[in-house]
């Protein structure tokens, strides 16, 4: 307190070591991958450790676009995630919101119930859902992995959604209807936009589920075309010998997508929006 | 503009609690009328169903001609200013006065013209391209208000607007208020729990307590005649004074008698023949601050004098308020700057009562025993 200059910054190199050690963690082996993918064919198994191999080239990444389906398995994968991201976000928004602002019989059953469904893995639903996906014959079909992505994310978001709106006072609302707005326009108008964080979590949550999942799909698809990304990539281990040069730059490629999305969203994810809206 | 009737309205919560029992009054054009009470008295469950935001269990809600009680909010043509006051943080204040035009595609010009005329009225135009965030609490309740005014509705709602605010923007709110209200003309209905604002703002007072209406008066005629104890001790500051006793004596002489003390009221003629038929009964007696004197030259005629052990002295400069007891009895009076004992435990002091301005009330209902009944207005 009397004296904040000192204190801050041993403070100061405290964080800034910490942060370089868990920085360091995090991006050596995204290095090193970098090094693996620009790696020419003959010297994979190299235990070279530097960051720009001998004879580097892209020659993977020609390989990898335009000898593979990669290209065919990243459409499968942005238009997979998206539909689910779109239902995520337009079902978890609504129903959450629903949740937080009426009462009606069953509410709470339903909240009790969409917590018990996330104490169960993925693993253990896989039988059950195949056999759902088979009498609905949604095998081998993007509608199918769709439907059991949405299932899965669905119950955290809307408990996530429920929780932010319960933040919001309902006085906006009500002043939107006095306005002249009607329950649905009060909604959309007024506390939608106020949610932008809660739905951008919601967004997100609800791609990554769908971006990143290889067990559910390894077995909902059959058909190599229609493989997503984590399947695909998989397929470069087969056989004997894993294409370790392949496996790296796809890998890369594919957290390309992630990583934006974040960056584009993460301004949204500032809270403290509704500040202000009441009290004085 | 309109007037807003209520016929025996009642509101029961789904938990089965009955906020407002029965209230039957009519709020004419142009009107402003304050619901006064307590907190948790059932006034803004009262409001809140004139405004439509909660449902009206029984009885019927007039605004201007129409029964509006299964009519929507939007359709009510009513505003209403919040204590918290609601404005939209992600809009400018600005789109925060509009947004009630927009919605009800008002033309662009038009809407332009009236955010900025109600932003001239209210002094905020220098911050209308600002969040809400950004304002100063003064500044939001102006928005607020002026939210309520672009849209011209026929009657204004305010729920304890000023109650966020510190005590001198709230006094200088008070005033603007009660301007704006003889410039729109409007009918506004105003609540609030400090009967400052209640006396100073209103044409007419509900005064409420438990869900039920105990008088709708004008303030003036509330302060003098209140209906019951209640009444009697919500409106004024500091309280009115109220001392248990009996009726005693016969024929014309009949006074007041405290219990338990050697204090003592002789009764006027008009209040002597109203409260013979309760002699004996337990009867409070209700004195206002301001009609008690120090004993002398200075207390007017027909002043009943009492000893009382004078406790505490606060000067105010215009004006001393002392605080008395005698026996079980306190009571506080108010009176002109004049030299004054030390106070003490054994300091006694002789007070006059003003026997012109005495109210009595039956300890059993609480009813004022003397008080013409209100003429019924609605
Ligand atoms: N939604 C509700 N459900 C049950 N009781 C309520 C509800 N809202 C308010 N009440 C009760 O109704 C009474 C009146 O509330 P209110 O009108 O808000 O009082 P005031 O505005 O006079 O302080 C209070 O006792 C309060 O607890
Ligand atoms: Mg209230």
């Amino acid at each position: 307190m009397a004296k904040p200059n000192s204190t801050n910054l041993g403070g100061m190199i405290w964080a800034y070591a910490v942060l370089a050690v868990f920085a360091f963690i995090s991006v050596y082996p995204i290095t090193r991958i970098i090094t693996v993918s620009l790696r020419p064919g003959d010297r994979l198994l190299s235990t070279s450790l530097d960051f720009i191999p001998d004879g580097a080239t892209l020659d993977n990444y020609r390989v990898l676009l335009f000898e593979t389906p990669f290209l065919r398995w990243l459409f499968n994968s942005l238009l997979v995630s998206v539909v689910v991201t779109i239902t995520g976000v337009a079902l978890a928004s609504t129903a959450g919101y629903a949740l937080s602002r009426y009462k009606f019989r069953g509410r709470n059953s339903m909240l009790g119930g969409l917590l018990i469904t996330q104490m169960f893995p993925a693993t253990m639903l896989l039988l059950p859902l195949y056999v759902v996906l088979i009498n609905l014959r949604l095998l081998d079909s993007y509608l199918g992995l769709v439907v059991i992505y949405s299932a899965t994310a669905l119950p955290f978001c809307v408990w996530q959604m429920k929780g932010y709106y319960d933040t919001i006072p309902p006085a906006l609302e009500e002043a939107a209807r006095i306005d002249g707005c009607t329950p649905w326009q009060a909604f959309y108008r007024v506390i939608f936009p106020l949610a932008a964080p809660a739905l951008v979590i919601t967004a997100l949550f609800s791609f990554m589920t769908a971006w990143n999942e290889y067990v559910v799909a390894n077995v909902v698809l059959q058909d190599t075309a229609m493989f997503t990304l984590p399947l695909g990539l998989k397929m470069f281990q087969n056989d004997m010998s894993t294409q370790w040069g392949l496996y790296a730059a796809g890998a890369l490629l594919v957290s390309i997508p992630v990583v934006g999305l974040f960056l584009i969203l993460s301004r949204y994810l500032i809270s403290g929006l509704t500040l202000g809206a009441v009290k004085g | 503009m309109a007037r807003v009737r209520l016929d025996t309205v009642r509101k029961v919560y789904p938990n089965g609690f009955e906020a407002v029992h029965g209230a039957s009054f009519e709020v004419q054009d142009g009107e402003f009328v304050v619901f006064v009470g307590p907190s948790g008295c059932g006034k803004s469950t009262l409001l809140r169903m004139i405004a439509g935001l909660e449902e009206i269990t029984s009885g019927t809600l007039h605004i201007g001609d129409r029964v509006v009680n299964d009519l929507a909010p939007k359709d009510r043509d009513v505003a209403m200013v919040f204590q918290n006051y609601a404005l939209y943080p992600h809009l400018t204040v600005y789109d925060n006065m509009a947004f009630g035009l927009k919605i009800r595609k008002f033309p662009k010009a038009e809407i332009d013209e009236r955010v900025r005329e109600a932003a001239r009225i209210l002094g905020v135009e220098q911050v209308l391209d600002r969040k809400p965030k950004l304002l100063s609490g003064g500044q939001r309740q102006r928005v607020a208000v002026g939210r309520a005014i672009v849209r011209k509705p026929e009657v204004f709602l305010f729920d304890e607007p000023l109650s966020n605010l510190d005590a001198k923007l709230r006094v200088q709110m008070r005033t603007e208020i009660s301007r704006l209200h003889s410039q729109l003309g409007a009918t506004m209905i105003y609540v609030t729990h400090d009967q400052v604002e209640a006396m100073t703002m209103g044409d007419r007072i509900v005064v409420l307590k438990d869900g039920e209406v105990q008088q709708i008066d004008t303030p003036l005629h509330l302060y003098d005649h209140p209906a019951n104890q209640f009444v009697a001790g919500f409106i004024g500051s500091p309280a009115m004074n109220f001392l248990s006793g009996r009726i005693d004596g016969s024929g014309d002489a009949l006074s007041f008698v405290a219990d338990e003390t050697a204090l003592s009221v002789p009764l006027g003629a008009s209040d002597a023949s109203l409260l013979r038929a309760h002699a004996g009964q337990a009867i409070t007696l209700g004195i206002r601050p301001e009609d008690l004197y120090v004993a002398g030259p200075t207390a007017p005629n027909g002043s009943a004098t009492s000893r009382w052990t004078l406790d505490v002295v606060e000067p105010m400069g215009n004006e001393i308020v002392l605080y008395v007891s005698s026996g079980p009895h306190t009571a506080v009076a108010r009176v002109a700057p004049q030299p004054i004992p030390e106070p003490g435990t054994d300091t006694d002091i002789d007070l006059a009562l003003d026997t012109s301005k005495l109210h009595f009330f039956d300890q059993e209902t609480e009813a004022a025993l003397t008080e013409t009944p209100t003429a019924d207005l609605a």
